[in-house]
């Protein structure tokens, strides 16, 4: 019933992908992943890589917030934009009509997501999975097209202004310093959904994707759990919002179409769902790769698109798919003797 | 219909699941049609019937899959008709699926947790902070899953993707799980298909270890031999009807059920299975 249920098997399964993955293991590949973001500067420091780097790293924020829904829960979230907007709009309205600095938004950006979960998850995780996705199509269309009507959100041409980031008294508005504040709080996003998705409810979520039933007959409440999921992705998408605005410092509709879902879900998908260094992976594939291919001009979203399709035709489970795999210590099972039953 | 004497040794006030004339309609179709049993502490219970007879079907109304169209199902005198299956299983019903239902992609090791989701004691807080709380919680799940393993006696990889367990070992994991749960009341259904004769020994061992536990036993089963060495009780459905109700001995010798397995001529083949005639 679920769309992704079906897995064929993959690269992940052999003995040499699995060696890999357990001498790499997911915090060492953490680091690494941190010392790269927080080197990258040193290579380029020009305001245009900032720039990029700074909206990859955001992109991993979103990345990771949709792989709770869609990867670790097997819902297919296709309005993730909205969570996005509600946490750009609600921090930059407050911050520009009502001068409040953007931390200071932050408690008002999560209960806004929360609710915003609540009602569209509310009714919809009690259906079948199938209309999620289009409710959530419509949702994301929804809040664009309210936003473009809103006087508040100052309409189709948005709101300008939104201060730089300030914490605790230390201004972080300039290029580089925005930048290493952004790499520090999505470093903190991406290992908090990587150890929810290790916690009781992230396995609870897996058994759902798995077998919804199964996990039912378990003392699995699947919809309370279901909503939670949906729930804790609003809250990563709207908390990267907040820090979307203060990098453009202007939002517009224009800013969360349905593409910015789309290339979200990509990420996710391509990177290898529930998979933490996958979906990062994917993120900074999706984000980074159109800057890349800039000498191809007109082409270039032609070659993106190329290359997304050789990806999936190569590697169907994604860049780097998750897989089921712990270390068990070397244990001898009691071995029943069939013997005695014979005899 | 069902006033068979109780089981022996039960002394506790009600039983521990009370079916009550039990009705399932599709459409036309009546799956299951009046059926009554109970079971108690400790008891060991088969349903058996030929294919369609409504096994599963009942099986399922009891677990909440199914909303019954009529009838009651008591566990421990609590009315859980028509309750969701997690609210179920919260009262200590536990079950296993005719065709395999593991969490195929994931670990065997999680699979079993999945037993224990219920009971484990951290909250999303301890997970984000990784608490002393969590990591305690952490390996008492990994402790508890692997003697739950021990005790079904899985031989292969538990690190690994179930999936990729031979079917008989599949099967001891879906086992374990629904023991993980800490049932009082066990559902299985069909536990012996598929199973060759050297598993089929090894489940009736493990069945009476379950039994042992203090865990009552339902079973639906094929396999006359098993369900005549294990059962206290049979309780026999044909077309959703309940056809007998009583141990293995009075069922063996129930005309209705010899004819309803065998048709009218064929009375001596009754208990012609796999059975380990020791
Ligand atoms: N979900 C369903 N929808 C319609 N008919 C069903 C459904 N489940 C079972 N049935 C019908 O109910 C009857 C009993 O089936 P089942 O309980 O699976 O029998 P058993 O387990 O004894 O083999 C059969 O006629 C079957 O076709
Ligand atoms: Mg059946």
């Amino acid at each position: 019933m679920t769309w992704n249920r079906k897995k064929a098997p993959t690269s992940a399964d052999t003995p040499r992908a699995r060696v890999l993955n357990r001498l790499l293991g997911e915090r060492r590949l953490g680091w690494i992943g941190l010392a790269v973001a927080l080197l990258a500067p040193f290579v380029d420091a020009s305001n245009y890589s900032l720039s990029v780097l700074t909206s990859a790293a955001l992109f991993v924020m979103l990345a990771v917030g949709l792989n709770i829904v869609v990867g670790y829960c097997g819902l297919l979230d296709l309005g993730y934009a909205a969570f996005f907007a509600i946490g750009a709009y609600v921090s930059g309205v407050l911050a520009t009509t009502y001068g409040w600095s953007l931390l200071a938004t932050v408690p008002v950006v999560l209960a806004a997501a929360v609710l915003a979960g609540v009602i569209i998850g509310g009714p919809t995780l009690r259906l079948r999975s199938d209309y999620l996705a289009i409710v959530t199509l419509g949702f994301g269309e929804i809040i664009r097209i309210t936003a473009n009507n809103l006087d508040i959100t100052g309409g189709p041409s948005g709101i300008y202004g939104i201060p730089g980031l300030e914490l605790f008294g230390l201004d972080l508005s300039s290029p580089v310093a925005f930048y290493y504040a952004v790499v520090v709080i999505v470093a903190l996003a991406v290992v908090g959904a990587a150890r929810l998705g290790r916690s009781r409810m992230g396995r609870a979520w897996r058994f759902i994707r798995e077998d919804e039933d199964a996990a039912e007959a378990m003392g699995i409440h699947t919809y309370k759990l279901k909503l939670a999921a949906y729930i804790a992705g609003a809250v990563w998408g709207g908390l990267a919002g907040i820090l979307f605005g203060a990098q453009l410092s202007a939002i517009s509709p224009q800013s969360f179409t349905f593409l910015w879902s789309a290339l979200i879900l990509l990420a996710v998908v391509l990177g290898g769902m529930g998979s933490t260094p996958g979906v990062v992976l994917g993120a900074v594939f999706v984000s980074v790769l159109p800057e890349l291919l800039r000498d191809a001009a007109d082409y270039r979203f032609f070659v993106f698109g190329v290359l997304l399709i050789v990806v999936m035709i190569f590697r169907p489970q994604g860049l780097w798919p998750s897989q089921a795999s712990e270390r068990t210590p070397a244990r001898r099972p009691e071995v029943q003797k069939e013997d005695a039953w014979q005899a | 219909m069902a006033g068979v004497a109780d089981a022996p040794g039960t002394l506790s006030a009600g039983p521990l699941l009370d079916v009550q004339d039990l009705h399932l309609d599709f459409g036309g179709i009546k799956a299951v049609d009046g059926l009554s049993f109970s079971a108690h502490d400790g008891d060991i219970l088969s349903v058996i019937g030929p294919n369609g007879a409504g096994k599963t079907s009942a099986f399922n109304c009891i677990t909440g899959f199914y909303k019954p169209t009529g009838g009651k199902v008591l566990v421990e005198g609590n009315d859980i008709t028509g309750a969701r299956p997690s609210a179920i299983a919260a009262r200590g019903v536990s079950r296993t699926f005719q065709n395999l239902r593991l969490f195929g992609e994931l670990t065997v090791l999680d699979n079993v947790r999945a037993g224990m989701h219920m009971r484990m004691k951290q909250n999303a807080f301890d997970a984000l902070l990784h608490t002393p709380r969590f990591r305690r919680s952490e390996r008492q799940a990994t402790e508890e899953a692997n003697h739950w393993l021990d005790f079904v006696g899985l031989r292969g990889d538990r690190g690994g993707p179930a999936r990729n367990l031979p079917y008989g070992e599949q099967r001891r994991v879906e086992i374990a799980r629904a023991l993980a749960l800490g049932p009082r009341l066990l559902l299985l259904d069909e536990p012996a298909a598929g199973l060759n004769h050297g598993e089929k020994l090894e489940l009736l061992d493990l069945l009476r270890r379950i039994s042992a536990l203090g865990t009552a036993l339902v079973l639906i089963e094929h396999d006359m031999g098993l369900v005549m060495q294990v059962s206290r009780r049979i309780v026999v459905l044909n077309f959703g009807k309940q056809i007998a109700d009583g141990t293995p001995e009075e069922v063996r010798r129930n005309p209705a059920v010899l004819e309803a397995y065998l048709g009218k001529d064929e009375e001596s083949h009754a208990d012609e299975t796999e059975v380990p005639h020791d």
